[in-house]
């Protein structure tokens, strides 16, 4: 074992780590010295070493997570789209729209027509239809299909509670 | 015809630390723990459940290459090798509140779901571990529920 493997792997899991904290805190502002202290290095290299982990810079992560949230919240719940807008931590409604739109390939509001997303374990919806940060329109499209097809409604029934 | 999971599979870093992790920390009782020199054999499961077992492999020769097994290290430091497991336990709160005074790195919750309340951790090398407190439930859940519960 290299002493420079080892760095990378050291490295990995501090950027690793630094990611869980956003998908944790995604609705709150980007604090990139919070994260570079979760991640043990300065700020400046925070951003370098993040970009060079997982080949996107952490502000642009925390948009497709928040885009991802809002796909979720638009889909399974007919809370407003201003409300979800701020709900998943964005200040503005015309950046939201802008960046959601960018990143889907729809808008909000469109996206919201497409119904409700299949019941699974919510850290797999988290991470299976996040935007794409490559694939943007195709590999989006087909996942939010995957997610359609799979969740036709069923009759209601109530909880046994 | 096949009825039952009886082993998994994920890869480690290091059989000690793992060791260390996964007994010390989450509890877990050792199989198998068996040196054939080229490679370690060691197996672990949840305390009381023996029939469930997993695999702590260590990506490296003769299994794999130096340098496949270095893309292997990578991947999982990164998160994104497959390892996932999920566990049960019947107070989430409580098994979160007790694995954070040892210590354990909490990646998210407890988080209250229509299917129950759990929580995720990373083990020392970056696998996902889910623990849940499943709720009994009376029939399959639906989208509904989750809108409602989000």
């Amino acid at each position: 074992m290299s002493t420079r493997q080892d760095a990378i792997e050291d490295q990995n899991r501090r950027m690793l780590r630094a990611r869980d904290a956003m998908d944790r805190t995604y609705a709150e502002p980007l604090d990139i010295p919070a994260l570079a202290r979760i991640a043990h290095v300065s700020e400046s290299h925070f951003i370098r070493a993040f970009a060079a982990t997982f080949h996107e810079t952490p502000h642009r992560y925390l948009q497709r997570r928040r885009v991802e949230r809002a796909m979720y919240l638009l889909r399974n719940t007919d809370r407003p789209v201003t409300e979800i807008c701020f709900q998943v931590g964005f200040s503005s409604l015309g950046t939201f729209s802008r960046t959601f739109t960018a990143i889907v390939g729809e808008t909000p509001t469109a996206h919201r027509r497409r119904g409700p997303i299949a019941p699974v374990p919510g850290c797999f919806v988290m991470a299976w239809t996040r935007p794409s940060a490559t694939d943007r329109t195709a590999g989006s499209d087909r996942a939010i299909e995957q997610f359609r097809i799979s969740s036709r409604p069923e009759p209601r029934r109530r909880f046994k509670s | 015809m096949i009825n039952s999971v009886l082993q998994s599979q994920i890869f480690v870093l290091d059989q000690d630390q793992a060791l260390d992790f996964y007994v010390n920390k989450l509890g877990f009782e050792v199989a198998e723990d068996i040196d054939f020199g080229f490679m370690r054999w060691l197996t672990v499961h949840p305390a009381g459940q023996p029939d469930r077992k997993v695999l702590l492999e260590r990506p490296g020769p003769p299994a794999l290459d130096e340098q496949t097994a270095a893309q292997v290290r990578d991947l999982l430091t990164k998160g994104a090798m497959g390892g996932w497991l999920l566990f049960t336990t019947d107070d989430a709160q409580a098994t979160h509140d007790e694995l954070v005074a040892r210590g354990v790195e909490i990646a998210d919750g407890p988080n209250r779901q229509p299917y129950g309340i759990d929580f995720g951790v990373r083990d020392p090398f970056g696998n996902r571990i889910r623990i849940g407190q499943l709720a009994e439930l009376s029939r399959p859940l639906t989208a509904e529920d989750f809108a409602a519960q989000s």
